[in-house]
């Protein structure tokens, strides 16, 4: 709205507009702090986009649908075009689906649209909430944040459980029927949560519209506040960013809101729903007129429920069924554990782990200064070691709801595939996490010869002396920064027990299992290279006599908030040459 | 090293100490680091140097957009003309055509406009400070004296009674909301249902789903019937009935029994089992006939019907529930009785 020349007829709309709106919310210091409020921009930072754009996806076909669907549980005779299921009962909320499907013209589209969009929901939080524990970006200030996210993962779940019931088919109402054997097996309350849930014995007549109720106003109303909470914590606490020359804890770097994420964020909105659109033309999916109207008595093999349930289904097909027992006597209470563990116990320990992760990982390093450069996953080995072991259970889950599936396709014993699945569920984390370990430390050490050493060139030289070398090109000072700007974090260290006249303490066997914790967490590191080890290197070509590097004293565990920032002194650098040979 | 001047202008060089009240993991160490080196240079993208590769970029973006309206106007005209049909090619095509149609409209838009930016907008990074989270001392001081003040003023400390009635009340109310939810939602709440099906004495067994009744002798071995009660249409909720009283009924050669739960609860190599999982409840369909073994597609509980449906694999603790058959005058396959236990997944008060 530049007014320097003479305004034209939209301008001066524009600014009438503008003045209208100021002089009635002050919008005008909106404006001026948030339209070119900075972003950092990478790749993996979009992953929680599209897990946004497919939720707006969701609504959009949401709505379209909730026009014709109808969720009722009364018993009609199909008279549709689709003439396989001519004169069959089913629910008006089966018959619904398959008027949507074949006669409102576009239905069948959104359908498969709001489906896949709400497998993509679920993929995007995933990966997103993998990029967030692999970077770091969920420690300080960003805790709560992360168990927001972590609610959000949970309400996806749900919205996708009681969507996925809503058409009442056989698959769904088998799988309704599932949820009612676990919820039955639940120690004294069981049955009645059976009964709260269907409204008496199951199917009854309720539970469709009630999972309509749940599916389209409660759990997406519960999304939507919490989505508003969550990127109000990103514009709040400003975006992580990744660690690079120039961006310090103290400042964000990248591009304006407006215009370059208006239209890149905006445009990409267009992008996920504009795939997902592709996806809901080219692929079919969910076709219920084949599996036919709920019935409690057929069932199909190779029946899979969406994705991101498979861990629990893969979680019921592992367990042995020998763990049912009946407690006080033969005529006793039943209290069937073969259903508890899987379905209650694994999922409960699996989602525990991931929300509380952030704090028991700022109370075994002791730490409580604000982070807003990201992690390199591999300068936090113990971390990603976890990550990918939790991942690598999980997998094994989902692989295991695919057993059947595995065995038909590659002709093998189902007893078997789910054998094999019952040790790698014990043995693959451990493995997983060794291996992860290992190479962190290895890809370390790989920064830690680079920094030190340089590139290898090929350029071989002989010396009058006869001496042969290879010479080295030094990193120059912002690739080389990549490698160094992180902070080795050690052991905290803790007070002895016993004071100087030989009293024990009070707290220290608190202190003792804090310190454990952060053994376990920080006693196996590699320390990135200081200046003076790379001036070592250089002068002398023997940095090791400087000490090996995992042999420093460990860092005092420092008291709340204690150091300030250094460190973000830049001074030119006396740069060694790159013809600088390193012998 | 070089810092360019395009970088940061509106923003703090990371050296810069106005931007530095967030507390810094670096320098912590007593350890010597290396200083961040600040930004790098900036690389210029070909539409920034090159006038004409700037035009191209501008003619892609112009042509993405075109291409979303084609878009809209294929789905308009897809709309009016490829009607879903009766058949499952019409409705393919007309799905087909929507779809594409959409997604050329949407994907045009986004990719326009990525490219847009990504070729044509400033490409010059910048920097802002942040600031810690934390509030001031003394704004932390100020919040803590207003909400001294606002308690002052309330006089709550001085009331205890007040206060008591205060809390108690909105305690107590939500009991309005809650109990008659709860009265109502469960129904009659009468969970012992989950302890009886439909059959009785007498009770016809029947074909799932056409309702007929099936006579002994045309049941040949090694054959499976799906088997519903006698009565189910006629039953008050008859998906609720029929999801307790499905049964499996399996001919086998009598000497390939090893064991039924009662005696005399088969009829001449013929059994019935609940056809209902007692791991979570799925229907145990899959049976195979040489090994007498069946199989619940769900989580692949096997049962083996020969020996008294006992679990050979998977995740089910309990057999099957058999149904005591014989049967009548004119050779109908009846029941004796109901189950002599729950049929289904295992709850807390089964044996009660």
């Amino acid at each position: 709205m530049s007014t320097t020349t003479a305004p034209t007829g939209g301008g001066k709309a524009a600014a009438a507009t503008a003045d209208y709106l100021d002089q009635r919310t002050g919008i005008g210091t909106a404006v001026k702090e948030f339209a070119r409020k900075i972003f950092p921009d990478h790749w993996s930072f979009l992953l929680g986009e599209i897990a946004l754009y497919s939720f707006i996806t969701l609504i959009l076909s949401g709505v379209f649908l909730t026009m014709f669907f109808v969720p009722s549980m009364t018993e009609v005779h199909y008279e549709g075009p689709w003439p396989s299921l001519h004169g069959v009962e089913m629910s008006e909320a089966f018959a619904s689906t398959l008027r949507l499907s074949f006669e409102v013209r576009g239905g069948l589209l959104m359908r498969q649209i709001h489906h896949w969009a709400a497998l993509i929901f679920m993929a995007a939080i995933v990966t997103h909430m993998m990029r967030v524990f692999f970077t770091g970006a969920f420690r300080k200030p960003r805790e709560l944040n992360w168990v927001v996210g972590f609610v959000l993962m949970i309400l996806g779940l749900a919205a996708g459980f009681t969507g996925y019931s809503l058409p009442d088919d056989v698959l769904s109402g088998n799988g309704l029927r599932i949820t009612d054997g676990v919820v039955r097996s639940i120690p004294i309350l069981g049955s009645y949560l059976s009964y709260f849930i269907f409204g008496g014995e199951f199917p009854g007549h309720d539970v469709i519209p009630r999972l309509f109720t749940l599916h389209i106003l409660v759990v997406p109303g519960l999304i939507l506040a919490l989505v508003a909470l969550h990127l109000f914590f990103v514009v709040l606490h400003k975006h992580t960013q990744y660690p690079g020359s120039g961006r310090t804890n103290a400042n964000v770097v990248g591009y304006p809101l407006f215009p370059i994420y208006v239209a890149k964020a905006g445009g990409y909105f267009f992008v996920v729903f504009g795939v997902i659109a592709l996806m809901g033309a080219t692929m079919s999916i969910n076709p219920v007129w084949n599996y036919g109207p709920y019935d409690p008595s057929p069932v199909s093999a190779g029946a899979q429920p969406d994705w991101y349930m498979l861990f629990l289904e893969g979680s019921l097909r592992l367990m042995p069924g020998q763990m049912e027992y009946v407690l006080f006597g033969p005529d006793g209470y039943t209290l069937s554990l073969n259903v508890l563990i899987p379905a209650v116990v694994i999922p409960g320990v699996l989602f525990t782990l991931l929300a509380a992760y952030p704090f028991v990982e700022a109370f075994a390093t002791g730490d409580k200064r604000e982070h807003h450069v990201l992690d390199r996953p591999r300068n936090r080995p113990f971390r990603t070691a976890f990550g990918v072991s939790v991942l690598v259970a999980f997998f094994i889950l989902v692989l295991a709801g695919s057993n059947d599936l595995l065995a038909t396709h590659f002709d093998l014993s189902i007893n078997d595939i789910t054998w094999v699945f019952r040790f790698l569920f014990f043995l693959a984390p451990w493995a997983a996490f060794v291996i992860t370990k290992r190479i962190c430390l290895g890809l370390q050490r790989k920064d830690r010869e680079l920094v030190l050493h340089g590139h290898e060139t090929g350029q071989i030289v002989r010396f009058a002396s006869g001496e042969y070398i290879e010479v080295h090109k030094p990193l120059d000072a912002h690739e080389r920064w990549l490698r160094v700007q992180h902070d080795a974090i050690r052991p905290i260290e803790i007070e002895p027990a016993e004071d100087s006249r030989g009293v024990r303490r009070k707290g220290y066997g608190l202190d003792r299992m804090r310190q454990r914790l952060s053994q376990l967490f920080y006693e196996d590191r590699v320390e990135p290279v200081t200046p003076a080890e790379l001036e070592a290197s250089h002068s002398h070509g023997e940095h090791d006599a400087l000490g090996s590097d995992q042999e420093k004293a460990p860092a005092q565990l420092v008291a709340e908030g204690a150091p300030t920032g250094g460190g973000t002194r830049l001074r030119p650098e006396d740069e060694t040459g790159p013809e600088t040979r390193n012998t | 090293m070089s810092i360019t001047p395009d970088h940061g202008h509106d923003g703090h060089e990371p050296g810069d100490t106005a931007g530095s009240d967030v507390v810094l993991r670096e320098g912590e160490d007593a350890v010597e680091k290396f200083p961040n080196p600040g930004f790098g240079p900036h690389r210029p993208r070909r539409a920034d140097v090159d006038p004409a590769a700037a035009k191209r970029a501008e003619r892609q973006v112009v042509a993405l957009f075109a291409l979303s309206v084609l878009g809209t106007i294929g789905f308009i005209v897809a709309y009016f003309t490829l009607p879903p049909g009766d058949t499952i090619a019409s409705m393919r095509t007309s799905n087909l055509a929507l779809g594409l149609g959409l997604a050329f409209a949407l994907l045009g838009i986004g990719l326009a406009a990525v490219h847009w930016a990504k070729s044509l907008m400033n490409d010059h990074e910048k920097a802002e400070d942040r600031h810690a989270q934390r509030s001031t001392d003394q704004t932390r001081a100020e919040a803590l004296q207003v909400l001294k003040d606002g308690a002052q003023d309330s006089g709550i400390g001085r009331r205890g009674v007040l206060k008591g009635a205060l809390v108690s009340s909105l305690a107590l109310f939500p009991l309005t909301i809650v109990l008659p939810l709860i009265g109502e939602v469960g129904e009659d709440w009468n969970v012992s249902k989950f302890k009886r099906t439909m059959w009785a004495k007498n009770k016809k067994l029947t074909i799932d789903p056409t309702g007929r009744p099936i006579k002994a002798a045309d049941v040949t071995i090694g054959s499976v019937v799906h088997v519903i009660p006698e009565g189910l249409d006629e039953s008050e909720a008859p998906l609720d009935e029929k999801a307790k009283a499905v049964v499996l009924l399996v001919r086998m050669d009598p000497r390939d029994i090893k064991s039924e739960q009662g005696e005399g609860w088969s009829y001449d190599g013929i059994v019935a089992y609940s056809k209902i999982c007692t791991h979570v409840g799925c229907p145990v369909a899959l049976y195979e006939q040489q090994t007498h073994h069946l199989l619940c597609p769900c989580h692949q509980s096997t049962f083996d019907v020969a020996d008294s449906a006992k679990v050979v694999f998977g995740p089910a603790k309990r057999p099957l529930p058999q149904l005591p058959i014989t049967v009548d005058d004119e050779g109908y396959l009846v029941a004796q009785s109901d189950f002599h236990e729950p049929i289904g997944p295992s709850f807390w008060e089964r044996l009660r």
